[in-house]
């Protein structure tokens, strides 16, 4: 039969002459030129594994230029996406199949395939100008450059524009649908589901219906292509993963974030202002949040950055639930607004999605170096509750948390994503809306004082938050600001020791702050090593642990979500190991607080490439640790 | 010449009281710390005076301010108040005023804490239209950090930090609101009791951003900026009062007027000399902003002439206002439901 993605059938019912290998975990890497619109097809492909069942886990790495020159390395896009059928942590250290649209995407992602790899090369763009531009002197898809690798050759936008000859489609707008026929052609691949991406491409392109007939008879061609040909002998199974039991769908950190938000606007029955300004890679939150207006959240985008978050804080002034969102150089310029948070007393959510630093450094990269300056980064002493979600689909639960402390302890919460987690994406348990927790929070409506008047500054004996009283509240008029209050009444005050215990209250108000106690996972039981992450690493040092202990060893993992306060019980779990390894993407902020705060020396790992860890690459680390700690 | 209706009462949607109210209701307990004779005085009695005419309920007032002597403003009024950090004041105003609709937001700055560290936002303010009524104490000189130079500054000036003067340009900042899409300014003395209050009661009426320049004299570090306005014989010649709709005439007798100079700019001129027909009848309600901002240009550094009252008052939609509106637009036009949301189009279901 070669019906198969006809009349929006599934394809993978079909008869096929290829041969199907089965395989409980693939990686494949779309990579072209910028232009080429390889993020939507990544993303396509990560929607048809989703909707088949698959667990996966995805990182887009694209330039920070929109456009960069055509065809050259910097202008080059890639897409990575893994997916299995059991649960994974990573979007995968390598790519067993590449597929390279031209000779830049291939001359930058071919030293990750390793050897015995599927290279797919679109064979139109390899011409001598466009090797030239990239160094290659000679065509290597001509000579012995590429003999390690399993390479099929595909001359994509011929292919396309003979697809699509009699749509009466110009030759450029036909060529522009050559990612979709990428698409269809690893969909034949991996039988993949087809109707998901045919009814998407129709719903993208509603206004243009000729665009999207043929996005989709491009997309066809590359199916039916790869099934009638006998350039691919083999085709390739990957079975479902056994998640645990409930409804799934597929999500970004960015959008789990924003959704996050959305959810906290509901359970804590407060309107949202959104202050912000558009910085890679948190414009996406803005985007989201934008659309959702009819659950009383309001978008406003700021002048600047200070400004953004300074509206954010007028409104939790006046009740509502200020959010700001930003990257690294945004917290910069917000800190003077987060400090005057910090001193007002008032809730705030700050987000923060970390890009590589310093000053304007990789903006579409990732790092988790702004770690120390969402802890320190303020004159004064002014410490503020720091949570930092673990993966994509954990940036909802990670905002509704952060929403609560700040919500119930009256203060601004950093919330510390990054670009891994932001842009990356994976399977989501759908929560039941039921389970969410509630947020409410119950506004001052009485004098409170033992004079009969109104102390904005009288604390809860059990949080320490301060009475938090609205304008428009009759009889509680008062005045808050930056200068230092008087312990309970509020009034400005420069008594020595008032201005002592303001300090020492304000901290204390943080440092109680309940947090959950540290979970360390070792299956052995015996560990001896501790290997302990915060952030978006979790996925390769949970995919490394799972690595060293095939090896027959075993390691101890733990990950840290509430970066301050810590648990309660990170010393004890951290004095009960021979080592403690802590990976991160800086030069060892974390380490620096552990041994400041525990004077247990951990052993720093660092990488600060812009790029997630590798799973082989902690692998190794670890394995060599766990031996000399056995040895001993 | 076009002039448009104000349709908008600056005030809608903030509850009024049926009791009555006095100046001193206005006045909080805590203890007035500017200089003695510091024009901050009387501008703080004005507004305490002004404030009780509006029949507001006091609770739905906000006062918020920067950073600067005048910022200490919210402190001494018995309403809700922020004394917040140097510069942001109109922009946790905006934040403020776009989440309540119900409360009169004031915006209380000064020259240095508008016009220099917080510039960005005034003008970004002035030009949304931000439903924010914002003094700005123009005493030309910083106060709080001792005596430098500020922005409204005249060049050359001598202070603690130019010692061989300063070398900048100062702003005026009516011009400049204009320049920012402003849709209602007006300036006043900090002596002139009635001027000021009339300005006060104008802006709160406007819907939309009110920039309100008070000239304010610092006897501390730059005594008597202002004096030649206040001075008999003196501030007849100098000060060019508005009023729509009247002749713009000034002078002891009424000798002097404003009329129409090349380029669309404005001149003095002897009213014997051109005639009463000739003088410009003041318009608020213009749309284009020339005129205004021809106005504007008649006040020099100088304060050879000084024009106070009204420049412009016009109406155009609030940000705040179409900000709420949109929400309620999308809360009237597509379903609140977080389940739906969360799950999407694309979901799977494993058993
Ligand atoms: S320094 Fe000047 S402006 Fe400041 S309080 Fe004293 S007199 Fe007033």
């Amino acid at each position: 039969m070669s019906t198969g993605v006809g009349g929006g059938g599934d394809a993978t019912g079909t008869t096929r002459p290829a041969a199907v290998t089965k395989l409980d975990r693939v990686v494949i890497r779309f990579a072209g030129d910028s232009g080429d619109g390889m993020q939507l097809t990544g993303d396509r492909f990560t929607s048809e594994a989703a909707a088949f069942g698959n667990d996966l886990s995805t990182m887009p790495n694209f330039p920070a230029e929109i456009r960069a020159p055509q065809g050259t390395i910097p202008g080059v896009s890639s897409f990575q996406v893994h997916f299995a059928d059991y649960d994974i942590l990573t979007p995968g250290d390598r790519p067993d199949v590449l597929v390279a649209m031209n000779p830049a995407a291939l001359k930058a992602n071919i030293a990750d395939l390793p050897a015995g790899g599927t290279l797919i090369v679109n064979t139109d763009e390899f011409i001598k100008r466009n090797l030239t531009k990239v160094g290659y002197d000679a065509n290597p898809l001509d000579d012995d450059t590429l003999a390690a690798y399993q390479v099929h050759q595909v001359a994509m936008a011929t292919l396309t524009q003979g697809a699509l000859a009699d749509t009466g489609l110009g030759k450029k707008d036909a060529e522009r649908c050559k990612n979709m026929f990428a698409l269809g052609l690893l969909s034949w691949m991996y039988h993949r589901p087809t109707e998901g991406t045919e009814r998407f491409l129709r719903e993208k392109f509603a206004k243009k219906p000729d665009i999207a007939e043929a996005n989709v008879l491009a997309f066809r061609a590359g199916f039916y292509y790869g099934e009638t040909t006998e350039a691919f002998a083999v085709t390739y199974e990957v079975a479902p993963a056994k998640l645990a039991q409930g409804t799934y769908r597929q999500i970004t950190g960015n959008t789990a974030l924003a959704y996050g938000i959305v959810a906290a606007a509901q359970q804590s029955r407060l309107p949202v202002l959104l202050g912000t300004y558009p910085i890679t890679p948190a414009s996406d939150i803005l985007h989201e949040l934008s659309k959702h207006k009819q659950f009383g959240i309001t978008t406003f985008q700021a002048e600047d950055e200070i400004a953004g978050i300074c509206a954010a804080l007028g409104a939790s002034y006046g009740g509502a639930l200020g959010v700001t969102s930003t990257s690294g150089p945004g917290i910069a310029l917000k800190s003077e607004t987060i400090g005057l948070g910090v001193m007002t007393e008032l809730p705030l959510l700050v987000i923060d999605v970390q890009r590589g630093g310093p000053s304007t450094g990789l903006p579409t990269k990732t790092e988790q170096a702004d770690l120390l300056q969402a802890m320190f980064g303020r004159n004064g002493e002014s410490p503020v509750p720091i949570v930092a979600p673990q993966s994509p689909a954990d940036c909802f639960a990670a905002a509704l948390e952060a929403t609560h402390i700040a919500l119930k302890y009256r203060t601004p919460v950093l919330l510390l994503s990054d670009g891994a987690v932001a842009n990356g994406s994976e399977p989501w348990l759908i929560p039941d809306v039921e389970d969410l927790p509630d947020l409410g929070v119950e506004f001052a409506t009485e004098p409170n004082a033992p004079d009969g008047s109104f102390w904005p500054y009288l604390r809860d004996p059990e949080t320490l938050a301060r009475a938090w009283a609205v304008p428009g509240t009759p009889g509680l008029q008062h005045r808050i600001g930056g200068l230092e209050k008087a312990d309970g009444t509020g009034n400005i005050s420069y008594e020595p020791d008032n201005h002592d215990r303001m300090v020492r209250l304000r901290q204390a108000k943080i440092d109680g702050i309940p947090v959950p106690d540290l979970e360390v996972h070792d299956p052995s039981g015996k560990a001896r090593v501790l290997v302990l992450g915060w952030g978006s690493s979790y996925g390769p040092i949970g995919a490394a642990c799972r690595r060293v202990r095939k090896l027959g060893l075993s390691v101890a993992q733990a990950h840290l979500r509430n970066l301050n306060p810590f648990p309660a019980n990170l010393g004890d779990v951290l004095r009960g190991y021979d080592k403690v390894v802590v990976p991160e993407m800086n030069l060892g902020q974390l380490a620096l607080l552990l041994r400041g705060r525990y004077l247990v020396d951990v052993i720093s790992y660092t990488k600060v490439a812009g790029l997630p860890f590798k799973a082989e690459e902690l692998q190794n680390v670890l394995t060599d640790i766990v031996k000399g700690v056995d040895a001993a | 010449m076009t002039t448009i209706d104000l349709g908008l009462p600056g005030l809608a949607g903030v509850p009024t009281s049926d009791e009555p109210q006095k100046a001193k209701d206005y006045k909080s307990d805590q203890e007035v710390r500017w200089c003695p004779g510091c024009g901050d005085y009387v501008v703080l009695n004005a507004v305490q005076s002004f404030l009780p005419t509006l029949g507001l309920k006091r609770e739905n007032i906000v006062f918020i301010s920067g950073i600067g002597c005048s910022s200490r403003f919210p402190y001494y009024m018995n309403t809700y108040g922020m004394h917040s950090i140097h510069g942001r004041a109109p922009a946790i105003a905006t934040g403020l005023a776009t989440a309540r609709p119900d409360l009169s937001v004031w915006v209380v700055t000064g020259d240095g804490d508008a016009l220099s560290i917080g510039g960005n936002h005034l003008i970004h303010t002035l030009r949304r239209n931000v439903n924010l009524k914002i003094l700005l104490f123009n005493n030309r000189i910083y106060g709080l950090t001792k005596g430098q130079y500020s922005p409204t500054s005249e060049a050359g000036k001598v202070t603690k930090s130019t010692p061989m003067g300063s070398l900048d340009y100062p702003f005026n900042p009516v011009s400049l609101a204009l320049g920012a899409e402003v849709s209602f300014v007006g300036r006043a003395l900090d002596s002139d009791r009635k001027g000021l209050t009339e300005v006060l009661r104008q802006a709160a009426e406007h819907r939309g951003s009110a920039l309100v320049e008070i000239y304010q004299n610092c006897p501390i570090f730059n005594d008597g900026a202002f004096d030649v306005l206040k001075e008999p014989g003196e501030a007849e010649q100098r000060l060019i009062p508005l009023e729509h709709g009247k002749p713009v005439r000034f002078g002891a007798e009424g000798e002097y007027g404003v009329v129409r100079a090349g380029f669309g700019s404005l001149e003095v001129a002897k009213v014997s000399e051109v005639g009463e027909e000739e003088l410009v009848v003041h318009d608020a309600h213009m749309t284009d902003p020339s005129y205004a901002f021809a106005l504007s240009r008649l006040s020099t550094q100088d304060l050879r002439y000084t024009v106070t009252g009204v420049f412009r008052s016009v109406s155009r939609p609030t940000y705040d206002d179409q900000a709420r509106a949109q929400v309620e637009e999308a809360k009237a036009t597509r379903a609140a439901n977080l389940g739906d949301l969360l799950r999407g189009k694309d979901t799977w279901t494993v058993v």
